[in-house]
């Protein structure tokens, strides 16, 4: 228990407004933005199980705005899960529950009466095999979020456009916008499925190992994509990559299997420390392949 | 070829590799006769098959021509007859079985695909499987006391709603695989944009089972077009155009259920018609079904 009792401190540290995240790529959006900014989420003690097997023990982050946040470990940590607890895709699962607190905007979004729904509406998706809906054609396909929240005819078309655009698809649709989503690559479609989760203008964008199933050029734009979106979007992304996270990310959360199977997160820090200079003896294991 | 690689031992004996081992000839034989044995088992199960369809259409083609189609029954003498009513009476009791049937199976379905707990969705499965099971005829007679009976007359409704809880237990079936069939991925990304649960369903999910719904209800319907016995206390039969939907009406089974039996070889023939046009309506339905999926497969 000792090596966890570490990590609260650092976050008390960040939630009394002293960034302790520096980020590692410095883009112009990111460094604009007051030091002071509330964290787009800040996550306490959350658990989470399956049935009766605790997949997920006492987790505590903030996640900082406009940046991205990869979280990484070894397979069955519980990064997965993690990501679906923070919109509540977690509970979709038959049997699967989660509690604690997770602030977005000032409100926990496991408060009782709070709608999931209207979470995922804010809180976007990209899994890890890109899933277009396979009856839809691609315009469809990314207006599809648009249409579930009723958003209205006219700024459809526009707001599809520009999600291409965000999602670099859009040079290569524009001529084929009502062929069905199945007819692109897997690479395209899973920028088409980042293009969908983006149309909605979520404030965070959730990925799970979106460039797993994807070769090396694919995942080059992907990362590219990922940066740019940081600009206007929180980007949290899980990764079985550690080359991919210390590229892309501000933010290293490190997750690790406890030895009763339950996943906890061992430490989190700015991107450049945690592969430098990793202050828990497991995060520098598994960074060094000795682990995982 | 390793083994020619290896030097032949001179006292060793040469393979006998036509005869085999001592037994091997009555091994073959035996197995020659197990294969004989199913093929015979395969004739047996074309040869009634083809053996029926031959002698319908043989029996029934004659009697196809426009008079078919377009008259009405006449008395036995008459050689300008048909049996017109009959079709539409079975195009009318298939549109109000379907009427009814459709929306209660799908429903049924989607509800025991996408909610209800698993104990609950075993009952849901089992008490199909029985009502896929329940004797046609006792459908009839079920629907005579429950909706004959009290309206005091035989009905096109009454013989629709038979027809309905014929074709309601496949609809279920099928709604409900069709729609495990849809990987959960898209059910997913569904509600990670913010979707309702029913929205999930009924935009993304069931527009994808939907081929696979449409082939299961097509064949239903060529289930119940083929039925007789649900429709002998319901929709009864009758000689002329049917007046609305609280009256008695003709199906094209009932016809030749009727007309088989008659000593006068003028209505034997419209049996035998009928037989035709119900096995060619089917036949095509069935077509129809395996277009719809065999579209769906080459996506």
């Amino acid at each position: 228990m000792t090596p966890t009792e570490v990590e609260p401190t650092t976050i008390r540290q960040e939630a009394n407004g002293t960034p302790l995240l520096r980020p590692l790529t410095i883009n112009a959006a990111a460094e604009a933005l007051p030091s002071t900014e509330a964290p787009a989420l800040s996550v306490r003690d959350l658990q989470a199980w399956y049935g009766s097997f605790q997949a997920l023990k006492g987790i505590n982050i903030q996640i900082a705005p406009r940046q991205i946040t990869a979280l990484i470990g070894p397979s069955g940590c519980g990064k997965s899960t993690f990501l679906r607890c923070l919109n509540r895709m977690h509970e979709v699962i038959p049997g699967a529950r989660a509690t604690g607190e997770v602030l977005f905007e000032g409100q926990s979004i496991y408060a009782p009466g709070i709608n999931p729904v209207l979470i995922r509406r804010h809180i976007g998706m990209v899994f890890q095999k890109a899933n277009p809906f396979p009856t839809k054609s691609i315009f469809e396909n990314v207006a599809s979020g648009l249409r579930i929240q009723g958003a209205p005819k006219a700024m459809i078309a526009e707001r599809v456009e520009r999600s291409l655009h965000q999602a670099a698809l859009w040079d290569e649709v524009k001529d084929k916008l009502h062929q069905p989503a199945t007819s692109l690559s897997g690479g395209q479609q899973q920028r088409l499925c980042l293009a969908r989760a983006v149309a909605v203008e979520p404030e965070i964008v959730l990925m799970d190992e979106p460039a797993s199933a994807l070769d090396p050029i694919a995942t080059l734009k992907i990362e590219e994509l990922m940066m740019q979106l940081k600009q206007h979007y929180t980007i949290i992304v899980v990764t079985h990559n550690m080359q991919q996270a210390a590229r892309v990310s501000d933010t290293t959360g490190v997750f690790m299997v406890r030895p009763d199977r339950a996943g906890e997160l061992v430490e989190v820090g700015p991107t450049r420390q945690i592969f430098t200079n990793p202050q828990d003896s497991r995060t520098e294991a598994y960074i060094t392949g000795r682990i995982g | 070829m390793a083994i020619q690689a290896q030097p032949l031992t001179e006292g060793k004996p040469i393979r006998d590799l036509r005869r085999g081992p001592a037994n091997f000839q009555t091994r073959r034989v035996r197995s020659n006769v197990m294969l004989g044995l199913v093929y015979v088992a395969v004739a047996a199960t074309l040869i009634p098959l083809l053996a029926v369809l031959t002698w319908v259409f043989v029996q029934g083609l004659p009697a196809l021509n426009v008079d078919f189609f377009t008259k009405l029954p006449g008395p036995a003498d008459d050689p300008h007859q048909g049996v017109a009513n009959s079709i539409v009476g079975t195009v009318q009791l298939l549109g109000i079985a379907s009427l009814i049937s459709v929306p209660l199976g799908v429903g049924a379905g989607i509800y025991i695909a996408e909610f209800g707990g698993s104990r609950y969705n075993t009952l849901l499965r089992f008490a199909t499987d029985v009502l896929s099971g329940v004797p046609s005829i006792t459908i009839g007679v079920f629907v005579y006391a429950l909706v004959v009976l009290p309206m005091r007359s035989f009905s096109m409704l009454a013989g629709g709603i038979a027809l309905a809880l014929v074709m309601l237990p496949i609809l279920i079936r099928t709604t409900e695989e069709m729609l495990r069939l849809v990987p959960g991925a898209v059910r997913e990304a569904a509600l990670a944009l913010g979707a309702p649960m029913w929205k999930t369903i009924m935009r993304y999910a069931l527009p994808a089972a939907l081929p696979g719904i449409v082939t299961g209800g097509l064949l239903a319907m060529a289930r119940a077009a083929g039925e007789t016995a649900p429709l002998l206390f319901t929709a009864l039969g009758n000689n002329q155009w049917n007046t609305g939907i609280t009256q008695p009406v003709d199906a094209l089974t009932l016809k030749v259920f009727f007309y088989a039996g008659q000593p006068y070889e003028i209505w034997r023939r419209e049996s035998w018609g009928g037989a035709v046009v119900l096995t060619l309506m089917i036949l095509i339905t069935s077509i129809l079904a395996r277009l719809a999926t065999r579209r769906r497969a080459g996506r």
